[in-house]
């Protein structure tokens, strides 16, 4: 039920991704009031082949959002292994040197350097961090002066508002796209199939690690590694050749069955107003890696949502199942403990 | 796509057509020079583009000092490190950038076999082209061309909305 008028929410931001310099043009012109981008490093979680951002590449990006009212934002979250923290460092002082809005940040060594070297970078942490305690936020807050958190997508509305009263710090929420496995950061199925590290190397089931194998019947095998994740009959609709969205067959069932998550998108659209009364700052939409077709039809699409409620409307979402992954949608922790 | 066109196509001598692809990788190249540099050491593999319903397949090369396509005859398909295959109004949607890549793969309007990471390269560096590479091609043929684009166009909008 849309609320009344005279009771219309704080504006929030709408944060939009951008996996590409034309991404992030096309995000702003969509009406993203933010957008997030990393750079063509490991010091990403979306660092694919052909995707984010040259330094420069950056900058012009920077400086395209602040002359159209938008602010950008530097996702640096990954952790670096022990040896080697420049691609961390060396994304910071980018980020600082070009006059991003925010740096994203996951890990405490990277925290500390771009606290100590750039005081007046503004810091988020990153749904990669884990943070969803009062007392795990209040330590990023105290020691790096993180101004934001991105809660990790395990909390409902309700534990949302009980956090937002327990805490100084603004709250960013994704509100569609991919949802992962519950313990954001602590992921590892790629580095144990791989070798490559999600969350130091930025890649989720690298590219150079997968295949797609067709089957006579026009079925289609998933394959990371060597294992096989899934196989979609000729007319099922294909998801991303994630591992914890893979079905598998064990003998305790008798068809495949999905052993950790199911492919679906996260969307909240009917959630929003709850969520926004809840005290989010920022809605976040998920998918630097996708296109601009996608970012353009999303933002859109959220843009008009959240105008809408602003305004005291219902936020009349349009219909985005064509570009999700898998077989449906769901609203994930937001509105049940018991999503899967 | 006109119903005719496969079959003007296959009465199409093939160094017609190679010409044709030889002005449109020249153009694009000098056109949109960061595209094939954005795709890094996935540049140097071979992707071959099998539009299923048309009489050829062509073989890409995108490396950024001296990209090649090259047209062959349907049957006499050469090796290549990646294969994408869909119709030629998918596969033009998704050079088109108004389809999202994804969407078409998770619809299996798209499919992708071989090396995934120079197929993920070039759809990403596909995507960073302000406009389109269609409209370029488009531009090169003139009127022709621009009418082309613009059934083409209207043809993705009903794949979009079904």
């Amino acid at each position: 039920m849309a609320k009344a008028a005279t009771d219309r929410p704080n504006r929030p931001e709408l944060l939009c991704p951008a996996g590409t310099p034309a991404a992030l043009r096309t995000a702003v012109d969509a009406g993203a009031d933010a957008v997030y981008c990393g750079l063509a490093r490991r010091s990403n979680v979306r660092n694919f082949p052909g995707l984010n951002f040259l330094p420069d590449e950056f900058l012009e990006g920077v400086d395209y959002a602040h002359a159209h009212g938008a602010k950008v934002l530097m996702a640096t979250n990954t952790f670096p292994p022990g040896d080697d923290l420049k691609d961390w460092t060396e994304t910071i002082d980018i980020a600082a040197e070009a006059g991003a809005d925010a740096a994203i940040i996951a890990d405490i060594g990277v925290a500390a350097y771009a606290a100590e070297k750039h005081p007046d970078l503004r810091l988020h942490l990153s749904v990669q961090a884990g943070a969803a305690s009062p007392e795990a936020i209040r330590f990023y807050t105290e020691h790096f002066n993180v101004k934001r958190v991105v809660l990790p997508r395990i909390l409902t509305i309700a534990e949302i508002r009980k956090l937002k009263s327990e805490i100084d710090c603004e709250l960013e929420s994704f509100i569609f796209g991919n949802v992962g496995m519950m313990a954001e950061g602590r992921c590892a199925l790629t580095s144990y199939v791989t070798g490559v590290s999600t969350n130091m190397d930025g890649m989720c089931s690298p590219p150079s690690h997968v295949r797609y194998e067709e089957g006579p019947d026009g079925s289609m095998s998933s394959v990371l590694g060597d294992i096989t994740i899934d196989c979609v009959g000729p007319n099922e609709k294909a998801g991303y050749p994630t591992i914890c969205k893979g079905r598998y067959w064990n003998s305790a069932h008798t068809e495949p069955y999905y052993a950790f998550d199911e492919p679906n998108t996260l969307n909240i659209a009917n959630l929003l107003p709850e969520l926004i009364e809840a005290g989010v700052t920022a809605l976040k939409i998920e998918g630097r890696q996708r296109s601009r077709a996608y970012v353009r039809e999303v933002v859109a699409a959220y843009r008009h949502a959240v105008d809408n409620i602003l305004a005291g409307r219902d936020p009349d979402l349009a219909n985005l199942v064509a570009l999700t992954e898998g077989r449906g949608e769901t609203k994930g922790a937001y509105a049940s403990k018991r999503w899967r | 796509m006109p119903t005719f066109l496969p079959l003007v196509l296959r009465t199409v001598p093939l160094f017609v057509l190679q010409a044709a692809l030889d002005r449109i990788v020249s153009n694009i190249h000098r056109q949109r020079p960061r595209l094939f540099a954005r795709m890094g050491e996935a540049s140097k593999k071979a992707i071959l583009i099998d539009p299923v319903d048309m009489p050829f397949v062509v073989r890409m090369l995108p490396d950024n000092v001296t990209p090649d396509m090259r047209a062959y005859r349907r049957g006499n398909s050469p090796a290549a490190d990646a294969q994408i295959r869909g119709t030629f109004a998918g596969l033009f949607k998704m050079l088109d950038t108004q389809l999202d890549g994804d969407a078409l793969f998770f619809s299996r309007d798209v499919k992708v076999t071989g090396d995934l990471e120079v197929v993920v390269a070039l759809r990403n560096a596909l995507d960073d082209v302000d406009g389109s590479i269609a409209t370029d091609v488009a531009e090169l043929f003139g009127p022709p061309g621009a009418v082309f684009l613009s059934f083409m166009r209207h043809r993705g909008e009903r794949l979009a909305h079904g």
